[in-house]
């Protein structure tokens, strides 16, 4: 049986990938997932603004208290005390790429132009596979448009994409007026996958204390519904990948993400909530519906149920909503 | 000569650059002002930086300067080039090994940042009383006088050394050279192996102890031959002399810089000439030739080797037309005929027949300024008929009157040397501004640059001073701006409490940060400032720093700004070369930070120039303020007079008569010095508190007090003062106030972070909140007298056993001036809340006696019945001895009382006797009974008229039961003080010991103890501490009677006041082990209580309690007051700059670190966990207590 794919111009011996999270933070961590059975490795992200941030604070702790006191001028040693930059994950991308065999993929979320540009250049001269732009921002402020964020979008991959080499793939929130117009735009201006869609922080309200409670629960297959529509509605109309990742709980996401028309299934949260190793349990369930359903390779399976591939399209659009309310059945009161 | 590169170093690195690149070994320990030299060779092994020989010199801490000494003799009999780092009492430790080092005639250098030493008081700063006090012991002494000379001279002892065998003390002033950036030649490597010779190096190898050559050295010898073998030396000290000179005439020939054993300055024909040595060498230097230009016969004898002195050389240097000779000691030996230099050359010209009258006197100790003023004094006495022998300079000793009058306005300095002050706050980033400054001029133009840096007493909202010069010449004047041309105020409030203008000269410019514009900020100046502006036509520019800051996005960082205008301003350098050259080191400094970073400075930069305005300066003052006075007019008088002039930085004019004969100063003066450090500070929401007690428990600073009392009380309470109904049982018509102080608050927020209570009506309120000061400012100003006439409340009606209890005992510590959210002072203050008024305390040396007794102003007090704690500091090493010391004070002074009071029972009323004999003395109640007893014991005491009743009155106040506390920090615990430690806990006496352990030297700057955690960066660990923390808990334990408690107050503050209590109870030996968060520990202060609540879920700081008197009763005396640990080590570990930046820097090396240090937790834990588990027969039993 043939599992393997191709996504983003990168060979995969299955569409089982690991999505950013935590277990990519370490180089153990990373091997686990290798051993775990992914096809791929995506990077935590690294945040531009994350590392300003934590410069920041470096140096305010670095140089707290200093040239204060005559007996104490400082408190730390002068030597290179720390890596600003991004060096340790630069760091962490050589290391990982001597130390598997399978892709790795890093992820980047950037504020500046310069920080998209010289970040990415970074990545590629360490060693990654590809890079994953982790396009991460809710924008508050009242004066700016929609074109004007979609511009945003379609300037930060043209930077990226003149200082790199190695494929770029771009993780897109759900929240564009015209997804499929977007996606085009994004596909001219160079990009080799989206990653259909990026989860938000959306903190919640602590009501006994007054207070926001962030944290951040893992996906559940209900969540699996606007990507695989998504996927669906822009199989066929794309030459670039399409990554899908929210919502996978078993191989039966894996399953339906192909089915609609995903190069690559990505997951963080089955992961997290299982350990890598369930990477191999995906693989082994989309192998068993495979050999039931007589499917030889992920290549046929791939967009089968897209949205130019079924018999009646329709059924992804508005038509469908309506079935979907006429179906609806009111509880008992 | 070789190709020289120029750069500006400080006089520490400029030594220690040397030191380490001709040395194999180094033995270090951190002592101030010597450290820096210590922590840079740690740094550069850490960073590969290879000597002159091509390899990695080892450089290992030691526990303390003895052991550092000992280890310097070791490697030293065994071969290896060693050196070593040092000053003042760790000199002095070094003393018996130097004997043994100098006896075995064994080459090498101790490089010495020369310190005072602890007298009558401790001081940190320079003067030559430790190198006096080794000059018995065999080493040579080689004396530099400024940086560029301690750079060659560290050279050239090592030369010198290896040429002769005799080796050396090579030192320079304490903060002046060694603290002073300045601009000098560096010594190219091809120099230093041109000095030093590699076959003197094999012939140091070659007498090293080695088995395959086998002798003994280090015999016990007898009265047959020990005297003939001390006098065996004689040669080689008697060549030194020559050869030094030899090294000094060929390091001419290599650096072009040519030095004599004595140089001469001045005329040839000098007629008055001053012998000294160090940096006021310098200063003599430049006034003589400032004298010599006006035509004095006049000159000065640079000392250079002090020891062997070199009489032949002396009398060869000195010009023939002498006839009177001033000689200056920088040290006090009391009761001597005079100091050593004066001594010396007495016996020199005596010895010679010479006829030329000799003076001798003192200047310059603890860094006591020497002018030129001074300088031209001491020249000038020598003018007269009789001059003063055995004078002082820089003081008035009205005492003695041995001080030589000075004219203060006696200047020297050239017109075109620009000079600088600037007035910052150590936060404010001023004097790295002003060190930014000098590295630009003084490395990429042809001008040179010094900076000297004075810091004020407190470690919190500290004050500096820089004093900067540039000019076209090297610059050696090693003393304080007199008269400067350019001033930068940047805090605007600093013109409100301090004369900034002072040593402004005539037309100076005057730059001052400022919140009100060109057209309004006159009016906002006081009188004396408007005056001086005025009268000496002062051009005064002001700036809103912190506006332009914020408009840069530089957030409230306003160094940037205030140094370019300074340069746009001072001229040092055109306008646009000298912002070229700033955005050049913006770009050198920040460049890694990434180009947002540069790019917000630049525009910083850009926009300063834009704001900078110039003000009118109208012809009249019309201002009506006054600077106010230092302290408050109900201040006591010796506050009055002593502590508010030094609290007004007029210190230096006190007269000698002005000071304690023997260092007792009062106690409780921080309460009159407010010095408004904080612009947001804690307030009270008395509505929704549940007055728990916990923001007072944790505060700091003791500026959160809390009373209750009888509501009528609140008759004539000033509007706005806060009450609230107590909430407690059993208390009608009681009203609890919180009271703030706010003047005293540092701002660290821990009280807000503790304070457990929210608001259920508006999100984010607490019951104690920060808020700007200004607002409620003359609100509390009002309501705090009023708090402060409420009356304390009564001891034996409050529940010392809680934390709610506990805040409503009275402080005896208050307001110290240790760091904004201090994890120490909440320990200490609580000890002064529950033993204060019987409390004695031994100090050592380290933050808490610098927080708890640096001049001016010192935060123990008393309480309304004049009782408080008595507390002293000894030293480092010994403290624990110096408490037993304590101990054996009480324990001979309590029986002699109770000998005595047996004696006079029948002639004391009835029963009194008897009834303080017996007296229980362990809860509040009873020590409040038995003080009243003694009060009537003392009264009839003194109607009795015999000896034994005048005996027993001296010692009647024994009779209360003592609390002896020996305090201090880890690196004494753990290190410097650790045999004396045990030795103390061994002895089975009743003192405690409370160990604030912030695993860290944390007053010298943060080197590792032992009880610094497996993995965190600090100084002397660079690379992460590869050994575990030492279980000191574990190790008393041992004893099996001693009580042992390890206590944390963020995370148990419960457990920490029971703790406490127990160890100060139990009648043997206690020792508590207090996590302190620090400052150290690079970590937002504020959290400080949240990391010891996660230090101990972690496990890292398990809390337990060792209770003693629990075995006695079988039962187990181990008692784990921690939970099974609830979180991975690194989830407390990485909130800390100290274990993160291993992460940063060596991702592998951390990992690995922390999975160690895991182990560590976990084996620790398990450990731990089996011994709370036994029974007490399981643990030592113990005899010492076999009578209770």
């Amino acid at each position: 049986m043939d599992l393997s794919t191709n996504y983003m111009g990168l060979s995969l011996k299955h569409p089982v990938v690991a999505s950013a999270s935590p277990l990519s933070e370490s180089l153990h961590g990373i091997r686990r997932l290798e051993d775990g059975g992914v096809a791929a490795v995506v990077l935590f992200s690294l945040f531009e603004e994350q590392i300003q941030q934590e410069n920041e604070v470096f140096s305010r702790l670095l140089t707290a208290g200093s040239e204060s006191f005559a007996e104490s001028l400082s408190y730390f040693p002068a030597t290179t005390a720390h890596h600003a930059g991004p060096d340790r994950y630069l760091e962490l991308i050589r290391r990982a790429v001597e130390a598997v065999d399978i892709p790795v993929i890093a992820s980047l979320n950037c504020v500046s132009d310069e920080g998209w540009i010289d970040y990415a250049r970074q990545i590629e001269q360490a060693g990654a596979h590809g890079l994953e732009l982790n396009i991460y921002g809710i924008e508050t402020d009242p004066t700016i448009s929609g074109g004007e964020i979609e511009q945003r979008y379609v300037n930060s991959l043209t930077a990226v994409k003149s200082a790199v080499h190695i494929p770029v793939a771009l993780k897109l929130s759900p929240y564009f007026s015209a997804m499929a117009h977007m996606a085009v735009r994004l596909e001219r201006a160079g990009a080799d996958a989206l990653v259909l869609f990026n989860r938000f922080y959306q903190p919640d309200v602590d009501v006994e204390r007054l207070d926001l409670h962030p944290s951040l629960e893992l996906s559940s297959p209900s969540e699996i519904r606007l990507p695989l529509l998504w996927i669906a509605l822009l199989h066929g109309k794309l030459r670039l990948s399409l990554g899908a990742t929210t919502g996978v709980a078993g191989a039966g996401e894996v399953v339906k993400y192909l089915l609609a028309g995903a190069d690559a299934v990505m997951t963080a949260s089955a992961l997290l909530r299982h350990g890598p190793s369930y990477a191999a349990v995906l693989v082994k369930g989309l192998e068993h519906w495979m050999d039931a359903h007589g499917f030889a390779s992920v290549t046929l399976l791939k967009g089968i149920m897209g949205h130019d591939r079924i018999a009646n399209p329709a059924a992804y659009e508005r038509a469908n909503y309506l079935k979907v309310l006429d179906s609806y059945q009111m509880p008992p009161v | 000569m070789h190709s020289t590169i120029e750069t500006t170093l400080d006089g520490n690195e400029a030594v220690a650059y040397i030191a380490y690149r001709i040395n194999e070994v180094c033995a270090i320990y951190p002592i101030t002002p010597s450290s820096t030299m210590a922590e840079l060779a740690d740094q550069w092994a850490a960073e590969g930086k290879t000597n002159i020989w091509g390899n990695v010199p080892l450089v290992v801490e030691m526990q303390s300067e003895g052991g550092a000494a000992g280890a310097v003799h070791g490697a030293l009999q065994t071969g290896a080039l060693t050196t070593t780092f040092t000053a003042s009492q760790g000199l002095l430790l070094m003393i018996p090994n130097m004997y043994k080092i100098a006896g075995e005639l064994t080459p090498t250098v101790f490089h010495v940042a020369a310190r005072s030493l602890a007298a009558q008081g401790l001081s940190i700063f320079g003067d030559h009383s430790d190198v006096a006090a080794v000059r018995p012991t065999g080493f040579a002494q080689l004396a530099s006088g400024s940086v560029q000379e301690a750079h060659d001279m560290a050279a050239l002892a090592q030369a010198a050394s290896l040429e002769s065998r005799i080796p050396f003390v090579h030192f320079f002033d304490g903060f002046r050279t060694s603290h002073e950036v300045n601009k000098l030649t560096l010594i190219p490597d091809q120099t230093l192996r041109a000095l030093i010779d590699p076959v003197r190096v094999r012939e140091h190898r070659a007498r090293a102890l080695n088995p395959d050559n086998p002798f003994i050295r280090g015999t016990a010898q007898n009265p047959d031959v020990y005297f003939q073998g001390r006098e065996t030396v004689n040669p080689f000290y008697a060549r030194l002399p020559e050869i030094v000179q030899s090294q000094f005439d060929k390091f001419a020939g290599l650096s072009g810089r040519q030095y004599r054993l004595f140089d001469y300055f001045g005329d040839p024909q000098a007629e008055r000439v001053a012998v000294v040595m160090g940096s006021g060498a310098l200063t003599l230097r430049e006034t003589v030739a400032f004298l010599c230009r006006r035509g004095e016969k006049v000159g000065v004898v640079q000392t250079r080797l002090a020891l062997p002195f070199s009489a032949p050389h002396f009398l060869a240097a000195l010009p023939p037309s002498v006839r009177a000779i001033a000689v200056l000691d920088r040290l006090k030996l009391p009761g001597a005929m005079g100091e050593p230099l004066y001594t010396d050359v007495v016996t020199a010209l005596a010895e010679s027949g010479s006829p030329v009258r000799v003076i001798g006197g003192r200047y310059g100790l603890s860094s006591k300024e020497f002018t030129p003023a001074m300088a031209k004094a001491v020249l000038d006495e020598l003018a007269r008929p009789q001059p003063k022998n055995h004078f002082t300079v820089g003081i008035r000793d009205d005492v003695s009157h041995t001080s030589l009058d000075y004219d203060e306005r006696f200047e020297i300095e050239p017109e075109d040397v620009v000079r600088a002050l600037f007035f910052g706050l150590g936060a404010d980033g001023t004097v790295g501004a002003n060190k930014n400054s000098i590295k630009i001029i003084g490395e990429s133009t042809p001008l040179y640059a010094q900076g000297y840096f004075v810091y004020d007493s407190k470690k919190s909202g500290s004050r500096t001073v820089s004093h900067v010069r540039f000019g076209p010449r090297p610059i050696e004047s090693p003393y304080l701006i007199r008269s400067a041309g350019f001033i930068g105020c940047h805090q605007f409030n600093f013109v409100e409490k301090i004369d900034v203008l002072e040593h402004s000269r005539p037309g100076a410019v005057f730059l001052l940060n400022s919140p009100y514009g060109p057209d309004t900020v006159w009016d906002h100046l006081p009188r004396p400032v408007q005056e001086r502006i005025i009268a000496q036509n002062i051009a005064f520019y002001v700036i809103d720093a912190s506006k332009v800051a914020a408009e840069s996005g530089m957030g409230g960082r306003t160094n940037t700004i205030m140094q370019t205008c300074f340069f746009a301003l001072s001229g040092v350098l055109p306008r646009e070369e000298a912002i070229e050259r700033i955005k050049t080191s913006i770009r050198k400094t920040y460049g890694k930070k990434g180009e947002d970073v540069v790019k917000m400075n630049f525009a910083a930069v850009d926009h300063t120039l834009a704001h900078l305005y110039r003000v009118e300066v109208p012809a009249r003052a019309t201002s009506r303020l006054e600077m106010p006075p230092p302290v408050p007019p109900e201040a006591p008088d010796f506050v009055q007079r002593v502590t508010a002039a030094m609290m007004a930085g007029a210190g230096d004019t006190l007269p000698v008569s002005a000071l304690p004969v023997d260092g007792t100063y009062p106690s409780g003066t921080t309460r009159w010095e407010k010095r408004n450090i904080a612009d947001t500070v804690p307030v009270w929401e008395p509505d929704i508190c549940i007055q728990c007690g916990n923001c007072s428990f944790v505060c700091p600073h003791s500026v959160i007090r809390a009373k209750f009392y009888p509501e009528s009380r609140l008759a004539g309470a000033p509007a706005g003062f806060k009450s609230a109904p107590i909430n407690a049982r059993g208390f009608p018509e009681t009203r609890y106030t919180l009271q703030v102080y706010v003047e005293d608050c540092t701002g660290c927020g821990l009280c807000v972070e503790v304070c457990p209570v929210r608001s259920p009506r508006e999100a984010g309120v607490k019951a104690i909140n920060m808020r700007p000061k200004a607002p409620v400012l003359e609100q509390e100003r009002s309501s705090i007298p009023f708090f402060e006439r409420l009356p304390v409340n009564d001891r034996s009606r409050v529940d010392f056993s809680s934390v709610r209890g506990a805040q409503f005992l009275e402080p005896l510590f208050e307001f110290s001036g240790a760091c904004a959210g201090c994890g120490e002072t909440p320990y200490v203050r609580l000890l002064s809340q529950l033993f204060g008024d019987r409390l004695l305390v031994a100090n050592a040396t380290g933050c808490s006696s610098i927080y708890g007794g640096n001049l001016p102003t010192t935060p123990w007090s008393k309480n309304a019945e004049g009782r408080g704690p008595a507390w002293s500091n000894s030293l480092f090493e010994d403290n624990a001895e110096f408490g037993l010391g304590f101990r054996l004070s009480a324990d001979k002074h309590l029986a002699l009382a109770r000998q005595r009071l047996k004696e006079l029972g029948p002639r004391l009323p009835a029963g009194l006797a008897d009834d303080i004999l017996n007296a229980p003395q362990r809860a509040e109640s009873e020590i409040r009974r038995q003080r009243q007893r003694v009060a009537t014991l003392k009264s009839a005491l003194r109607d009795i008229d015999c000896e034994a009743a005048r005996d027993l009155l001296s010692v009647a106040d024994h009779l209360v039961r003592r609390s002896i506390w020996i305090v201090g920090g880890d690196g004494w615990a753990y290190d410097i003080g650790s045999a004396g430690l045990d030795h103390v806990l061994a002895s089975g006496r009743d003192v405690n010991v409370l160990v604030l352990d912030t695993e860290v030297y944390s007053n010298t700057g943060g080197q590792m103890s032992k009880s610094t955690p497996l993995g965190a960066v600090t100084k002397f660990a660079a690379a992460g501490k590869p050994v575990a923390k030492k279980d000191l808990a574990l190790q008393a334990i041992a004893y099996g009677n001693v009580y042992v408690a390890r206590i944390a107050m963020g995370a148990n503050p419960q457990q920490t006041l029971l703790a406490l209590r127990e160890a100060e109870a139990y009648p043997g030996p206690s020792l508590v082990l207090a996590y302190s968060h620090c400052i150290a520990h690079g970590i937002d202060m504020r959290q400080g209580l949240k990391q010891q609540d996660l230090a101990a879920a972690s496990g890292h700081w398990p809390l337990l309690r060792y209770n003693p008197a629990l075995r006695r009763a079988d039962r187990n005396p181990f008692v784990l007051d921690s939970p099974r640990p609830r979180i991975k080590l690194k989830d407390y570990a990485m909130n800390e700059l100290r274990y993160k930046m291993l992460a940063h820097s060596r991702p592998a090396e951390s990992e690995r670190l922390m999975a160690l240090a895991q182990q560590v937790v976990d084996q620790k834990w398990e450990t731990y966990e089996e011994m709370a588990s036994r029974s007490g027969a399981h643990f030592h039993p113990d005899a010492s207590l076999k009578t209770q």
